[in-house]
């Protein structure tokens, strides 16, 4: 009835799993018991669980991110500590479990919490910036989120029935295999990551169309912000690199569960042809991470140098070779697995060269910067601070792109301290300097500077102290995922290592309290008018928060600043452009079908993952109608009047009205800006 | 507020053409393959486009079981025979479902292939050509009770 899942399956034996979930569930209860009691339900499920605006969705997205990036931080500091206590030691995790802990670290990680942030950003900026009221495809957009959210679903379910994989972050064959891996760990692995790239994939297509075919009027690929140009490079990856993944995984699922053999030891299977695969999508995803963070840097740092941004053209250039060249370098993960001297140096040099665009990048932020009035607010400590931390990071990929040298580096702990070096320095400060950036726009109110500047040094300095010691203990020859250790001259490192941590630690708890207080302080922090960094591009030109139909009347853009050109021209009239001709406007409906698709497949998931084949047919039938019911629903859209939108977009031009006048009287009294 | 400052990277605007252009071709009213908005003749031929990329797809499926199973073609080159009618079967999707057609508003649908084409032939080529050489680089296989290989 069950198929493998019993009693069992939850590991009453094991305190810390259970106890961590037990918190984690009682939180869960609490919240929705708190919701329910308030008699929230019904708002959350109109205005957010059943939204196709895309501005919620990125909001829920971002939202996932976060709390998965506390997930698996949690996982990191029991890494940490273990490697603080396990030399020469068994220290306080099993092997077993120490190995399911790197790996649901990694995997949460990367497709979880880094992803989900990213696509949240862009969700959310991407039709802003390009002047136009949604995304291609809203309903879609929904269906993407809640799937994503799915899969971040069945991984934390892992926690407290059955476990998780042991296999690393990309479950390498034979380990992952059946004979190697018999138990559900695997299983989790496949279907949350099956069924979140689902909806990965959907959303990659959906923007790639929202920005190739939604644009305002006027905004030509040319007068595209710096943002929706890596945006649409990075979904462009997406779509052709997340087919690999899940073909991949798909056929180690046939080798699981049907007993096929593409990359068993027997039976003419060939596990190097997973690596192989595997990395044809891993290191394309890894630029679908940092290219949308790279285009977060472009705009904050022109925004703040209060300049346009240096070498757009460039830029833009730089981008697209950024998008081609990460198809060619996949084999630099696999050197070592003894492809011949021919084809390593071929991908050793087409990575280095990868260098290259890069490297125009920073040069074009730097000069940006250069000979502007900078204003050192948080998105901007975060920028600067990528910047000097990147060139390290990107130096020691060179370093381990050159063959003879990856030889003695592959797999080691330097390899570990760059990929966090290039990834948390380059994605997640992204991402923190997004989220504080355009935090007032989708809120209404500012996050306090304050506890922000707290969080940024204490997560820099942290960052710092954690990492570096990786590269050092790396080549002193410590290699990755150790339980534990004999070697004495690695031992301080570790120590330092979860020092770093810890202070990482106190810069999340100053995260958390930089939310608290702003929340409390949102009246003094408010946004009023909806400009409150002096922006460039389209999202600054609308209130704070957007009214949901984003624009009154969709801009008219006629250079690569345009809100900038709007902005300087009331400035010098010191009046606002003449009061438009609003028209009826047509929104999207809500609809329920992204959340009924998602429950139904959790079901699916969870059903494939415990063998219990009635319940995953149930959960198919169920799927299948709900897109069904989607299909054949005849009131897609609703009508907003000319005069709701007037009466909604007269509160803008008012606040504008009256910011243009304190400009006009500071101007008047020679007060600098 | 502050003053622009900067003389970098600013592009002069760009024409008036250049934004009608736009309007047609990237802007909000370029359409989707296959979302022509049709009248009533147009249904009629669309129809028919269907009707002959149907056929032909079916001709081609047909040919390639013939091919595989059939001494229609001489043996060894029954996998080339089958590529060819496999690629030949991408081009009638292409022309007659997907709408592929070189006028001037599917520039973007032809990028899109292009871009699609690229990716495939990187990703199979690369693989092709790192799975040949592993294969030749691996000791052969030990069998039990033999010496091991020499490798090369
Ligand atoms: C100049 C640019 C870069 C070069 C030349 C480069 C090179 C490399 C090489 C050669 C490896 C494999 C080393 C080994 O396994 O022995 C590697 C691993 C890795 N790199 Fe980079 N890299 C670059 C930039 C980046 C960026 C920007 C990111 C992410 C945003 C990134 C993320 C990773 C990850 C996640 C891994 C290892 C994954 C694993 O084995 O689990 N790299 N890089
Ligand atoms: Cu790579």
């Amino acid at each position: 009835m069950l198929g493998k899942l019993s009693w069992s399956a939850i590991p009453l034996d094991q305190p810390i799993p259970l106890i961590a979930a037990g918190v984690v569930l009682a939180l869960l209860l609490g919240v929705i018991g708190w919701v329910t009691v308030k008699g929230y339900v019904p708002y959350l499920w109109r205005e957010w669980i059943t939204s196709v605006d895309h501005k919620k969705i990125g909001i829920m997205y971002v939202l996932l991110g976060l709390v998965m990036l506390i997930r698996g931080f949690s996982d990191a500091i029991l890494m940490r500590s273990q490697h603080v206590l396990a030399y020469m030691a068994p220290g306080y995790l099993p092997p077993e479990h120490y190995n399911q802990i790197f790996s649901a670290h990694g995997a949460i990680m990367i497709f979880f919490g880094a992803m989900p942030f990213t696509i949240g950003l862009m969700n959310y900026v991407v039709p802003l910036q390009l002047g136009v009221r949604d995304v291609a495809f809203p309903t879609l957009n929904s269906v993407s989120f809640w799937l994503t959210a799915s899969g971040a679903l069945l991984v934390n379910i892992s926690l407290v029935v059955g476990e998780f994989a042991r296999t690393g972050w990309l479950p390498y064959p034979p380990l992952s295999e059946l004979a190697y891996s018999p138990g559900v760990g695997v299983d989790y692995y496949l279907w949350a990551i099956q069924i979140s790239g689902v909806g990965t994939l959907m959303s990659g297509i959906n923007l790639v169309t929202t920005i190739l075919k939604m644009r305002a009027p006027g905004m030509n690929y040319l007068r595209m912000p710096m943002f929706c140009w890596t945006s649409l490079a990075s979904n462009l990856l997406i779509v052709a690199a997340f087919p690999i993944l899940t073909a991949t995984l798909g056929m180690l699922t046939l080798d699981r569960y049907l007993g096929f053999h593409f990359f068993t030891n027997d039976g003419g299977g060939n596990m190097m042809m997973f690596m192989n695969l595997i990395w044809a999508w891993g290191h394309p995803e890894v630029y679908i991470l940092v290219l949308p963070a790279f285009g977060v840097f472009s705009e904050v740092v022109s925004t703040f140098s209060s300049k346009p941004l240096f070498g757009y053209r460039s830029m833009v250039l730089a981008t697209m070779v950024i998008c081609l060249l990460s198809f060619m370098v996949w084999l630099h993960h696999f050197f070592t697995m003894g492809a011949g001297p021919n084809v390593n140096a071929f991908f050793g040099m087409m990575s280095m060269i990868i260098a290259v665009p890069t490297g125009v990048k920073i040069f074009n932020w730097l000069f940006t910067m250069y000979g502007g009035r900078i204003r050192f607010t948080t998105p901007m400590l975060w920028s600067i601070a990528f910047m000097v931390v990147f060139v390290v990071g990107g130096a020691t990929g060179v370093l381990t792109a050159i063959p003879p040298a990856d030889f003695v580096l592959h797999n080691s702990m330097f390899l570990v301290a760059h990929f966090h070096n290039v990834i948390v320095g380059g994605v997640v400060f992204g991402l923190f300097a997004g989220l504080t950036y355009w935090f007032p726009k989708a809120f209404g109110f500012q996050l306090d500077e304050t506890w922000g500047k707290r969080a940024f040094w204490l997560g820099v300095v942290g960052f710092v102290v954690t990492f570096v010691p990786f590269y050092a203990a790396g080549l002193l020859g410590m290699t990755r995922r150790l339980q534990r250790y004999d070697v004495a001259s690695w031992y301080p490192w570790m120590i330092a290592a979860g020092i770093g941590t810890l202070i990482i630690l106190a810069g999340v708890v100053c995260q958390v309290v930089q939310l608290v207080v702003s929340i409390r302080r949102r009246v003094a922090l408010q946004d009023v008018w909806g400009d409150p960094w002096d922006g460039r591009s389209l999202e600054w030109a609308t209130s704070s928060p957007p009214p949901f139909f984003n624009f009154a009347v969709l801009p008219d853009v006629r250079d690569e600043e345009p809100y900038w050109t709007i902005k300087q021209k009331a400035r010098e009239t010191l009046q606002l452009s003449a009061t438009p001709d609003y028209e009826d406007i047509e929104m999207p409906r809500n609809s329920a079908t992204g959340f009924v698709c998602a429950f139904f497949s959790t079901v699916i998931g969870f059903a494939l993952i415990w063998h219990i084949w009635w319940m995953a047919i149930v959960g198919f039938i169920g799927a299948y109608a709900t897109f069904v019911v989607f299909a054949w629903r005849n009131r897609v859209e609703e009508l907003i009047p000319a005069a709701e939108v007037a009466r909604i977009d007269v509160r803008n031009r008012e606040a504008r009205e009256r910011a243009l006048a304190a400009y006009g009287v500071r101007q008047r009294e020679g007060v600098p800006a | 507020m502050s003053q622009s400052t900067g003389t970098g990277g600013g592009i002069a605007g760009q024409s008036e053409s250049d934004r009608e252009q736009m309007d047609r071709h990237g802007g909000v009213h370029d359409l989707a393959p296959g979302d022509e908005p049709a009248s009533g003749e147009e249904v009629a031929s669309g129809v028919r486009g269907y009707l002959v990329g149907l056929a032909l797809a079916a001709a081609l499926t047909v040919a390639s079981f013939v091919t595989a199973n059939g001494s229609f073609v001489w043996g060894p080159a029954i996998p080339a025979a089958i590529v060819v009618l496999a690629v030949a079967q991408m081009g009638v999707h292409l022309v007659f479902f997907i709408h592929i057609t070189t006028s001037p508003d599917n520039v973007n649908n032809v990028l899109a292939l292009a871009f699609g084409v690229l990716i495939c032939i990187l990703v199979i080529g690369g693989s092709l050509w790192i799975m040949y050489n592993l294969n030749t680089n691996m000791l052969p296989m030990q069998m039990p009770g033999m010496p091991g290989g020499t490798g090369n």
